[in-house]
């Protein structure tokens, strides 16, 4: 049985954004939307994560940080992009030292759009998250000989989805 | 012969349900905590989840030594308790204990990351403030009982609260230490991540993060039964006394930690000496007096 | 017979014969030589009166001629050192006050007495013996390798080993005759002895820091002479005799003696380098890293504790006891606090030897049957420990350029053997199931069936400050962090032996521990105590034994499990890639260093030294002014 779907800790990282997603990702903790009952903790810490949650866009300056927080985060993970900058780079999007969204610098699995986006919608977001991250856990737990071959690549997470279809036909 | 084997099956039983009991008074304590902040708070099976899940994590570390001190902790932490339920000496559970907090605080070092570091030291310190005052719970019963041997101790003719009330509030007061509890969270928290990341435990993830969790289960295990000594003598009641106090302990220590904002190191250093010196001085004082 | 004659005499020839030879070689082969003939006889010794106490008596006046023709000796050495070379004309007069005593007593009251015993082989001073014999030898081995690349890194300062290896073996055989001694004035010879070699080793370098040093343990050593001396003549005035064994038979039969007791507690707590005492041992630092860990381990300080112990029976709730274990305890506590301010390893390793030391006087001061027994345990787990650290700090020194704990980090891929020795050393000095803390389990006990709060109190805070400045430093050799190059070709081969065999004797001596407190330790304090039990009962013990096995056994599993991904650490920005600088937010690369706490306003030595020093002081004053009290009442 997995357990991630009921213990899912995030790491929350702000790209470029104007700071309006970050007020409504932490509105989640408020006694109002209390993420924690699912399980949800706000960790700051990308090694004890299994979502990465963004904020705003990448550009050249958080780049490597970015890719690094990601690169810090056991596997199964996955990326969820919050906010119209985070999915494409908003208003942003053709500031001189802009790449875009989220999904130029490392690969995003759940997009959540809105300017700024709402906590509703986080949470749905985060709980959209949690199947692939079920999906993804479930490509790890594949029979073992495949498994150490599997880990020895680092995984990327696109390759792990689809060798769990593979093996789910 | 067949003390030693009632000693050995009653620490084998702790070693089954420690984990059990210390994982459910995590799930009770983050629940509690979520209703005094008016939250729904997640299940009281939650540490259970966050634990397994934390072991089919993908293994990542940022050097091998610190995976070899971890297992040192849980190992030693496990020992401590197993000491303590099999009856065994008090100072050997305490200095057994001592071995696994060194562990992890060398784990913490062997990173070599300034958050863990910070934390380690933090940690160390806290390790500092509370050292004094175990030894004298120790050196108390002995004191007052004439044995570090918990299975006489818990036999004792009169309540030993009665007696150590000094040294019971000078251990309730390390017991927000050793429970990491604010005002005192400051190596390691999910809440001190503000300033540290997550201090002494900022490098440590997935099946080595679930260790720790495991062996501070069986550390609080531990920790309870301590305060389980002071309450319980002949009456074959008084288990239900020493278990109820255990609860209202383990409840008042919830309270403190959310009324309370984090102290710098050394507030709690003075504060835990001072306590340990006033509290624990007297009270020593008064016991050798009686013997 | 011959054995304990044997122990003296190979060091002393050897001591000639090094002082004559000057070609490097035959040096190294002598020390070699005579290092293993002294452990070999001390070996002998132990197998030959262990567990069987023997009283040899000397025959003739010979010997007390020759003793006498060596006080004057050393006397004049001193006063050619005082008066004549450096010009410190009080602290010759230290001397000359004691020789004065020495000889007007020995001239006139002492003449006719008749000693019925000139040594005394007991187990505690077997065990002596082979501390001194073994790791003392260890050290000389040592010194070989570590001299020579000494001698290399310091062009400024004169070669002069073979006056080196001249003192080092003079000092081992007047340990050895020191311990052997039941005549007062053949160890108060010894003891002179001992004071003037150590002045003689601390003084090594010539350089004024040495100088300066090395009078100050000179005159702080003398001072304990003096002690010593007026209490030999107050023993012999009084009661007719100048033996130990008497001294000890008087007071356990109630005889007033208390106040020769605190005068002998007192040279004890200037060699001991108790507080206030305790400038000299930290001064000691200027020499050579051997001299350290001759002094601080198997020898010097160790004179200082063995005389205190032996008194132990004489202790207790009396005024020299109540002196003794507040002396005791009190720098116990300070010193240990003191230490965690310090970053230069040696004054680490100094501060923490001060610090034992304060808790073998501490236990010998309470003067129980398990007191005693703590105290003697403590003696052997220190020594050992102890040399072992010197030795590897002074190795590490060596090749890193620096005996800052701070720059130690990274020595477990720079130096991985020598860290292993380092942190054996460090787990042996404070860790369970290590010897140290066992005894120190032992000593809680005894301190509380003592009835003192006070003491309960120091013990128990100072246990808290030692576990913090080792683990600190535990925690700086742990520390990962990548280094260019394995550093460890640079260690010479005798290095290496000293360092490994001690670090098997660390862990061999925790494993055998039941055995040596049945054979060794418990035989000795039941005959002076006339009753046996267990201090620490047989099955935690086992205990202790089984988990030393277990902490041996653990590294074994060192790299057992799932592998894991390596992933670089947090920084305060993007990890260039090796943890050791990260890109901060304008862009700049920023290197990575990580400090320990030193907690200088609350632990600050000038602090700690001056509440140690005025604390002690005091307790001897009082313990004094009391004892003058009653004896000029009576």
């Amino acid at each position: 049985m997995s357990y991630i779907k009921q213990s899912p800790w995030l790491v929350h990282y702000d790209g470029s954004s104007c700071n309006g997603c970050d007020i409504e990702v932490l509105a989640c903790l408020t006694p109002l939307y209390d993420v924690e009952r699912f399980g949800i903790v706000n960790t700051g810490n990308p090694k004890h994560a299994d979502i990465f949650l963004v904020t705003g866009g990448v550009n050249t300056q958080n780049l490597p940080v970015v890719k690094q927080i990601y690169e810090q985060i056991p596997e199964p993970k996955v990326v969820i992009a919050v906010g119209t900058c985070a999915c494409s780079g908003g208003v942003f999007h053709d500031c001189y030292n802009m790449l875009g969204g989220m999904d130029k610098a490392i690969p995003v699995d759940v997009y959540v759009p809105g300017c700024a986006a709402r906590p509703e919608s986080i949470i749905d977001g985060v709980v959209k998250g949690l199947a692939v991250l079920e999906e993804k856990q479930k490509a790890l737990a594949i029979p073992l000989s495949e498994k150490h071959a599997l880990r020895e690549m680092e995984l990327d997470p696109g390759v792990a989805v689809n060798k769990s279809q593979e093996a789910g036909k | 012969m067949s003390d030693m084997v009632c000693n050995i099956v009653s620490g084998i039983v702790y070693l089954i349900l420690a984990p059990v009991i210390g994982g459910l008074l995590a799930g009770i304590d983050r629940k509690i905590s979520a209703r005094m902040q008016r939250r729904v708070g997640p299940p009281i099976m939650q540490p259970f989840y966050d634990f397994f899940k934390l072991r089919d994590k993908q293994p990542v570390a940022v050097n091998k030594a610190q995976r070899f001190y971890i297992r040192g902790f849980l190992l030693f932490a496990i020992l401590s308790g197993f000491f303590f339920f099999a009856h065994g000496d008090l100072l050997l559970v305490i200095f057994t204990l001592t071995i696994a907090s060194v562990c992890f605080v060398i784990a913490a070092y062997a990173s070599n990351s300034p958050y863990s570091q910070v934390g380690a030291e933090r940690e160390l310190a806290q390790t500092m403030a509370y050292e004094p005052m175990m030894l004298l719970v120790a050196l108390g019963f002995y004191l007052h009982c004439g044995t570090f041997d918990a299975k006489e101790i818990v036999q004792s003719p009169a309540m030993n609260f009665i007696y150590m009330p000094g040294i019971f509030i000078g251990l309730c007061y390390i017991l927000l230490i050793k429970f990491r509890k604010s005002p005192f969270d400051l190596s390691m928290s999910h809440e001190v991540h503000q300033e540290l990341i997550q201090g002494a435990l900022t490098e440590i993830s997935g099946p080595t993060l679930a260790m720790i969790e495991l062996a501070h289960w069986y550390e609080n295990v531990l920790l309870l039964g301590f305060v389980y000594l002071f309450f319980t003598w002949a009456p074959a009641w008084s288990p239900v006394l020493g278990i109820a106090m255990c609860a209202f302990t383990y409840f008042s220590d919830i309270l403190v930690d959310n009324c309370c904002s984090r102290v710098k190191w050394e507030h709690m250093l003075s504060s835990a000496w001072v306590v340990t010196l006033a509290a624990g001085f007297a009270n020593v004082a008064f016991l050798m007096y009686m013997r | 017979m011959c054995l304990p004659g044997l122990l003296i005499g190979v060091p002393l020839l050897a001591a000639l014969l090094v002082f004559c030879i000057r070609s490097g070689g035959a040096r190294n082969f002598i020390t070699i030589i005579a290092a293993v003939a002294t452990m070999a006889l001390s070996v002998a010794t132990a197998a030959t009166y262990l567990g069987q106490p023997a009283f040899i008596s000397l025959p003739g006046e010979m010997p007390s001629t020759v003793i006498m023709a060596v006080d004057i000796i050393v006397a004049l050495a001193i006063f050619y050192y005082t008066m004549v070379k450096f010009k410190r004309c009080w602290i010759g007069l230290l001397e000359l006050l004691q020789l004065a005593m020495i000889l007007w007593f020995e001239h006139g009251a002492g003449h006719g007495i008749k000693v019925a015993a000139d040594l005394a082989i007991d187990n505690f001073a077997v065990i002596m013996v082979l501390i001194a014999g073994i790791i003392g030898s260890l050290i000389a081995i040592f010194s070989n390798g570590y001299m020579e690349e000494f001698q290399k890194e310091h062009p400024d300062v004169e070669d002069r080993r073979p006056f080196f290896f001249f003192v080092i073996f003079l000092f081992l055989s007047a340990m050895f005759g020191l311990v052997l001694s039941n005549n007062l004035l053949f160890m108060y010879t010894f003891w002179e002895i001992t004071s003037f070699c150590s002045f003689l080793l601390i003084g090594y370098t010539q350089t004024e820091e040495a100088i300066n040093n090395s009078f100050k343990a000179l005159w702080m050593n003398l001072l304990g002479g003096v002690a010593f001396a007026a209490a030999i003549v107050w023993l012999g005035m009084q009661y007719q005799t100048v033996e130990l064994s008497a001294l000890l038979k008087l007071g356990q039969g109630a005889k007033p003696v208390e106040m020769i007791v605190a005068l002998l507690a007192f040279c004890g707590f200037t060699k001991a380098a108790m507080m206030p005492f305790s400038g000299w041992l930290l001064g000691a630092m200027v020499a050579p890293t051997p001299t350290s860990a001759l002094l601080h381990s198997s020898t010097m300080v160790k004179a200082g504790v063995f005389l205190i112990i032996k008194l132990c029976p004489l202790l207790g709730a009396n005024h020299a006891g109540m002196m003794t274990m507040f002396v005791g305890g009190i720098t116990f506590f300070f010193a240990s606090c003191a230490a965690i301010s310090q970053s230069d390893g040696k004054r680490v390793l100094a501060y923490s030897t001060i610090s034992n030391l304060g808790l073998i006087v501490l236990c010998a001061g309470i003067g129980s049957y398990a007191a005693a027994w703590t105290a003697v345990m403590l003696v052997i787990f220190h020594a050992i420990s102890k040399s072992l650290m010197f030795l590897s700090v002074g190795t590490a020194e060596q090749q890193l350029e620096s005996r800052n704990i701070e720059s130690f980090d990274g020595m477990f891929c720079a130096l991985p053997n020598l860290a292993k020795c380092m942190i054996v050393g460090i787990c042996g000095m404070f860790l369970a199931p290590f010897g140290m803390l066992i005894s120190k389990w032992a000593a809680m006990k005894s301190v509380a069936d003592a009835g003192n709060p006070v003491l309960l109190l120091l013990l128990a805070f100072g246990s808290a400050t030692t576990l913090f400045y080792w683990t600190k430093w535990l925690g700086k050799i742990a520390a990962y962090v990548p280094a260019e190059e394995n550093r460890e070709p640079g260690i010479h081969g005798v290095q290496w032996l000293a360092l490994k065999t001690l670090s098997a004797l660390t862990i061999l001596s925790c494993v055998a521990f039941p055995l040596l407190s049945r054979y060794g330790v418990t035989p000795y304090v039941s005959a002076i105590y006339n009753t046996t039990a267990d201090v620490i009962s047989r099955s935690n013990l086992l205990i202790m034994s089984v988990m030393a096995v277990l902490i041996v056994l653990l590294p074994l599993g060192f790299s057992a499990g799932q592998k894991q991904k390596m992933v670089v650490t947090n920084l305060a920005g993007e990890n260039t890639g090796d943890n050791l600088s990260y890109r901060g937010v304008a862009g700049q690369t920023v290197q990575v260093s990580l400090r320990n706490w030193y907690l200088e306003d609350w632990f600050g030595e000038t602090k700690m030294q001056r509440y140690g020093f005025g604390l002690s002081l005091l307790c001897m004053i009082l313990a004094f002014a009391m004892m003058g009290g009653g004896v000029f009442h009576v």
